[in-house]
């Protein structure tokens, strides 16, 4: 049938391959600003750049590092970069909030959006300043090297072990906020934190690692981009503007309601890149504005 | 409202667009600060006194700066009608993003600005007729009316200027009738705006829509200025930094944005070949100063000290 249209199906489940790859980074960003937004109630507009700061700092530890070290064994590989980057990255963002954001929770939170907008011009242009804008190569680990053969179509293993660890931390945390007495806390914190407060939970601290947890998703995410993706400082900036777009098609109201739309909408991107690919680039924003005309508040969103 | 220290303010600045010319200051750079100060100066009428950040100005910069370029390099119109031609689509596209971006609040309001401005840029990229990444080049500077050589540096610093005081006092007589009293009273509290039965959807869209068209104006005149439309003018870069020149010149204040344009072009013009990509961690370095501990901005801290909203 599809050979009717003049488009072959390896196109067609490549581009859907695609297309679910960058939905599950749609999916794991959206989520982090959800979370955010959540308890917070600012955008963090410095997600993109932290996301590019989990890539660089992966690449750092598995190229660089040994050079600066002398000594070839210190290297930190895909493996530990999975876990220790986002705890980096994570860290810092627990230094932004502490020092910067705390500052402005009492002000209008547009201030907090134009706060972590600095930020991301300062990360953004300190990388371009130390590596460049060319991009670097993140080598593909030796487990993932190769492809699966699905009978229609050969999967990279890579690919497929994105979908399934960025799918995989999006349940685990939709598990822990829905489902533990943890994730209670923090409902409890986004609902009323006076309240919350006034039962005994240390609220401020809760902030502080929720912006923690959200940065290291954003850092998780970008050390998964790694080894798919050019590694350079402009990866984080287009990305997170999509990713607005995504944050508003869905509404921020719903863990789960931000997981489906970033994978949905990825795979709407990857089926207009087979049909009508000038199209691509633009189908997100075009469908924004039609949730607006249609349902204001987002697809999973109640207002505010 | 329209006090003396206000009429002041109005002496200094056109005494100083006069003679700045004439005080060997480059004219070219000078024409340039003027555009983006009244760019920020419009952008200013939304932020600064309906309490509106969008975050994708940059999108009515670009569009007027296409088609005036346009206009004139390809169907000849003269540089007047150009001008005119951008800003009313510019205006027109104000009203096609404000329509869907008024339709939710705060935050989501940037967030949705600044998506479509972002696709626009892809449009742009993608259109022929912008030239893609080497942009629409070669623009003709023509003649004012037919009469006025615009490639004369001096003149077209003059039409430049008069330019921006148009707008700038449009802005400036918008805020200080009925019209921008509601403005700011739905800055200060929208639910109270909506009890008192203005149709503040309303207000906002037609705010909306005047702050677009006159971005558009400067985006014109400075398509005029370089004789290029490029992608700089839809990048997001852009929309930051109007937010920027207006957040450091003092939000709601008349003369704020002017002097946080001139000081934001004048810093990147003079850091631009010495510091190299160290201007945009400048740039975000004032962004965060100005939100923590400046929010005031430059006017703003004056006003306070002079105790007279400038």
């Amino acid at each position: 049938m599809f050979e009717l249209l003049g488009i072959s199906p390896q196109a067609l489940y490549g581009q859907l391959l695609i297309g679910l790859i960058n939905g599950s980074f749609y999916a794991v960003l959206s989520l982090g600003l959800a979370i955010i937004f959540g308890l917070l109630n600012i955008i963090n507009f410095s997600h993109g750049a932290q996301y590019m700061m989990g890539a660089f700092v992966a690449w750092i530890g598995l190229t660089q590092l040994p050079q600066w070290l002398g000594n070839p064994d210190f290297v930190i590989n895909y493996w530990a970069a999975l876990v220790l980057v986002p705890l980096i990255v994570g860290a810092f963002g627990v230094f932004i909030e502490r020092t910067m954001l705390r500052r402005l929770y009492k002000l209008d939170h547009l201030y907090g959006l134009l706060l972590t907008f600095g930020i991301a011009l300062i990360i953004e242009g300190l990388f371009r300043d130390w590596y460049g804008v060319s991009g670097q190569q993140y080598e593909i680990p030796e487990v993932f090297q190769g492809t699966i053969n699905l009978g229609f179509m050969f999967l990279p293993k890579y690919r497929a072990w994105v979908v399934v660890a960025a799918l995989t931390v999006c349940f685990l945390s939709w598990y822990v906020i829905e489902r533990t007495k943890l994730g209670s806390y923090l409902r409890a914190g986004t609902e009323n934190p006076r309240l919350t407060q006034a039962f005994g939970v240390n609220v401020p601290l809760m902030i502080t690692l929720t912006y923690g947890y959200g940065v290291a998703l954003a850092a998780f995410a970008g050390v998964l981009a790694a080894p798919i993706f050019t590694v350079s400082p402009k990866m984080g900036a287009d990305l997170i503007i999509v990713v607005f777009a995504v944050v508003v098609i869905g509404g921020m109201g719903s863990i789960f309601g931000a997981i489906v739309t970033g994978i949905g909408l990825g795979l709407i991107e990857g089926l207009t890149r087979v049909f009508y690919p000038e199209a691509s680039a633009v189908v997100i924003f075009v469908i924004m504005a039609i949730v607006l005309l249609v349902r204001p508040a987002g697809l999973f969103g109640r207002e505010r | 409202m329209n006090t003396g220290h206000m009429r002041w303010g109005f002496i200094v600045l056109i005494g100083f667009g006069l003679l700045a010319p004439v005080a060997g200051i480059y004219p070219t750079f000078l024409m340039k600060c003027w555009c983006f100060a009244l760019f920020a100066c419009a952008f200013n009428l939304l932020l600064g006194y309906t309490g509106l950040l969008s975050f994708g100005h940059a999108a009515f910069l670009s569009v007027a700066a296409y088609v005036t370029g346009h206009a004139i390099r390809s169907w000849g119109f003269g540089p007047e009608w150009g001008i005119l031609a951008g800003t009313l689509s510019a205006g027109a596209l104000g009203y096609v993003f404000g329509s869907l971006a008024i339709r939710r609040a705060g935050i989501y309001f940037a967030m949705i600005t600044l998506a479509l401005a972002q696709m626009l840029y892809f449009v742009w990229l993608q259109m022929k007729f912008t030239g893609g990444e080497d942009g629409l080049q070669g623009v003709p500077r023509g003649a004012l009316f037919g009469v006025i050589d615009l490639s004369n540096n001096t003149n077209l610093y003059y039409l430049v200027f008069v330019i921006f005081l148009a707008g700038f006092s449009l802005i400036h007589r918008v805020i200080h009738s009925p019209f921008g009293q509601v403005l700011q009273a739905i800055r200060e509290n929208e639910p109270r705006a909506i009890s008192l039965g203005y149709d503040v959807d309303r207000y906002k869209l037609v705010v909306f829509v005047l702050s677009a068209a006159l971005s558009g104006l400067a985006g014109a005149t400075k398509t005029l200025v370089f004789q290029l439309a490029s992608l700089t003018d839809a990048h997001w870069h852009m929309s930051g930094e109007v937010v920027l020149m207006t957040l450091l010149g003092g939000l709601g204040t008349v003369f704020g944005p002017v002097v946080g344009a001139f000081v934001i072009i004048g810093l990147q013009n003079q850091l631009a070949d010495k510091v190299g990509s160290w201007v945009q961690v400048i740039m975000g370095l004032i962004f965060v100063i100005c939100v923590l501990i400046f929010r005031r901005g430059i006017v703003g801290e004056l006003g306070r000290l002079l105790k007279r909203p400038l």
